[in-house]
Parts: structure tokens; C-alpha cells; sequence
């Protein structure tokens, strides 16, 4: 099989011809299916969840979901596939957008986020200005701020090698995700599946019956006394900023003693 | 779009994201179209402690409905009937074609045949 991010950038690969015979490929249904299926064993949601689904195509995940009872947001890059997507009249809403350029929504919109097949292609660089590392930095944080605390994120995908999950990994990591990755079949060649498992904030209640996570996000160790007091002030300016919140910005002020006021 | 999107969605240019202007977007020239959904009470629940008033009404100021009450309503101890409104108003309301203009840095999307357009020109991304 060859595969279509080394071909064409996604919304040019996916035109009108390619996205139709994708979203009407039986096969390319069944397996977009089972593994929106699973990615919901794992996300264990309670039913009527706010989910986002990244790099929807032509929403055979969302139906998927609706199916499941829940209402969910689908962006993609392809304004093909959105097209196929209505023409299956899916109930939930359609967003043609750059995942590379940030999910656009405010901090604590979903309860949850799923992928399919999608998050191999941020690593694509198909323009000049295209930069993996930051298409996928912006992504992570975005995605990050716009789940509730305690908020769950799965996304299957295609990696390339082991390089490129550590690079996903670490970009989760760096965002403040914590998860890992979940193989299914790691036997075969042919099935073995990919799931990048992430908790935004608090540990989740992520379904991990039967499964090992391999290349486990651990949370970074807390740093005491070694920082100063104005490195913690920034540290934590840092942090409200990722969660969307407005801060004061920097200043060679900050973090100094004040004179004492009468 | 559904009008419940609208309630969280926001500017996309990168700048925007710290201001507490690039959300909600300001709506115009918006034409709705309503789209029947089977009831679902636990959503509404589930979605209404997420729901920031002011940025609905808002909103349904900029498409031109003003039946919104000024107080957020007690899901907890409201009676189905206004739920059943809720639903109404935030599924099967839906923006057909319109535009959103972000209140910080002026940048205008569109939405065509019910879906936006956030796609940004490099510069702004
Ligand atoms: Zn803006």
C-alpha cells in the first residue's frame, strides 16, 4: 500500500475523485468503524459526551459517534471530504481547518477528542513553511487548552517509525498531556493498530483493560527549591496562558520584591 | 453550525488566542435553517455547565433572536419544557450560510452550506 501523505498534502491528495472512492470503499468503512469503535472502548465515555473529531474526512467516524449517542465538532483539511460528508448527512458540525494550525476552541469545549487516521499527516512538511515540530506543537496545546480538565483524547494513526511516535509523544508530553501509546495486534504486520492515549490535566478513567502502554508520558517530576521565585512565576504564567487565560505579561518587574505601601 | 458551536468556537489567528476578545465571534448576515434531532436530555444537562451565557446571547443578538432569557436557566430545577427550548435553540438551530468576524483582530470567516472556513493564510496561522 502506499501511502498518501507521501503522495500529495491532505487537501490536495483528498480531491473530489480520491475522497469519494474512500468514503465509498467498504473496506476503508468497516476498519474506519472498528476503529472509531475502539478508540471509544478506550476513551470509556458516559453517553452523551461533547467530542471533538480530528481530521474527520468524510465523518465515517461521526457517524459512528452519533450512532454511540454523542454530539461532536469534526474538522478537517479537505474540503472534498467535508463535501462527502454532507452528502451523508451527519448530525454533527463540519469544520474545514488546518489541525497543524491549532484547534479552534476555547479552553474546556470538549469532553473528549477522537482521530482516525489523521495525525501521521502533521508531520508531513509539503511546503517550504511548513515545520513539523511547530504544526505539531501548536496542535498538541491547542487541543490541550480546548479539552475539560480531566478531558481524553485517542487518535489512531500511521507511524512511519519509531522516530516519528516519539516525536508525537513528546510533543504530547511537552503540551502537558499525560498517556502513551496502545498497540493492538503488535503481531501482525498487516493489523497491527496505533492509538495515542492522552489525559489532559487530572488522570482520566481511561478503559486500559487488557493493554500495555508502551512509551508511558510520565508527568515531569516537581521541581522544588531549585527554581527561583521569579522562574516559578513564569512557570505558572506559562501554565494559565496554555489554559487560555489572560496574563500580565513579563516584565523585568516581575517576580521582584515591591516596596512595602502606606 | 450549530448555534451550540458557537459557544466555543473562537478566533483561530495564532495572536488571538490570549485575548479574551477573540471569543464569541460576532455573527452576520447569518441565514438559519432548523434541522429536527431527536431530543436528548442529558446532553443539555451534561453541555449547559459548560455553556457561557453572555457569549450566547450574544450571539443570538447578532442572528436576531431576543426570546433568550438575561439569567442562565437552573438546569437542575427547570421543567422539561425549557430543556426541550434549549435543545431547540442549540441542535436544530443551525447557520446555514453566514459570516463570523473576530472582535480583536477583525479577521472574517464564512460559512458556506453550513460549514466555516478556518483556514488561514500562512501568515496568520
Ligand atoms: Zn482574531
Amino acid at each position: 500500500m502506499s501511502r498518501p501523505e507521501f503522495i500529495a498534502p491532505p487537501e490536495i491528495y483528498y480531491n473530489q475523485e480520491e475522497s469519494h472512492k474512500y468514503t465509498n470503499n467498504t473496506r476503508v468503512q468497516q476498519i474506519q468503524a472498528e476503529m472509531t469503535l475502539r478508540a471509544l472502548e478506550l476513551l470509556n465515555l458516559p453517553s452523551s459526551q461533547y467530542v471533538l473529531d480530528i481530521g474527520c474526512g468524510s465523518c465515517l467516524s461521526g457517524q459512528v459517534l452519533t450512532e454511540e449517542g454523542h454530539q461532536w465538532v469534526g474538522m478537517d483539511i479537505s474540503a472534498a471530504m467535508l463535501g462527502n460528508a454532507l452528502d451523508l448527512d451527519v448530525e454533527g458540525d463540519l469544520f474545514l481547518a488546518d489541525m497543524g494550525a491549532g484547534v479552534p476552541f476555547r479552553p474546556g469545549s470538549f469532553d473528549a477528542a477522537i482521530s482516525i487516521s489523521a495525525i501521521q499527516w502533521l508531520c508531513n512538511a509539503d511546503s517550504a513553511e511548513a515545520n513539523p515540530k511547530k504544526r505539531l506543537k501548536q496542535f498538541f496545546e491547542t487541543l490541550y487548552a480546548s479539552l475539560k480538565r480531566g478531558g481524553k483524547a485517542v487518535c489512531q494513526f500511521y507511524p512511519v517509525g519509531q522516530d516519528q511516535i516519539d516525536l508525537i509523544l513528546h510533543s504530547a508530553k511537552v503540551a502537558g498531556f499525560g498517556g502513551g501509546m496502545v498497540i493492538d495486534r503488535p503481531e501482525s504486520k498487516r493489523h497491527k493498530k496505533y492509538y495515542l492515549v492522552l489525559t489532559a490535566g487530572i488522570d482520566g478513567d481511561l478503559n486500559l483493560a487488557n493493554v500495555e502502554i508502551e512509551n508511558n508520558v510520565s508527568k515531569r517530576k516537581k521541581r522544588k527549591g531549585d527554581e527561583s521565585k521569579r522562574d516559578f512565576i513564569k512557570r505558572k504564567k506559562d501554565t494559565m496562558r496554555k489554559r487560555g487565560k489572560d496574563v500580565a505579561s513579563d516584565s523585568k518587574f516581575t517576580g521582584r520584591r515591591r516596596k512595602p505601601k502606606f | 453550525m450549530k448555534l451550540l458551536t458557537t459557544n466555543f468556537v473562537q478566533c483561530a489567528v495564532k495572536s488571538c488566542s490570549s485575548s479574551s476578545n477573540c471569543f464569541p465571534l460576532h455573527f452576520t448576515e447569518c441565514e438559519l435553517v432548523h434541522e429536527d434531532l431527536e431530543f436528548d436530555e442529558d446532553f443539555i444537562k451534561n453541555v449547559m455547565v459548560k455553556i457561557d451565557w453572555p457569549a450566547l446571547l450574544s450571539v443570538t443578538r447578532d442572528i436576531g433572536n431576543n426570546s433568550l432569557p438575561e439569567e442562565k436557566p437552573n438546569i437542575e430545577s427547570c421543567d422539561e419544557q425549557v430543556l426541550r427550548d434549549l435543545h431547540l435553540v442549540l441542535l436544530e438551530t443551525q447557520i446555514k450560510d453566514g459570516k463570523m468576524i473576530c472582535k480583536n483582530c477583525d479577521h472574517l470567516y464564512h460559512i458556506k452550506n453550513t460549514i466555516p472556513n478556518f483556514l488561514l493564510p500562512p501568515h496568520l496561522a
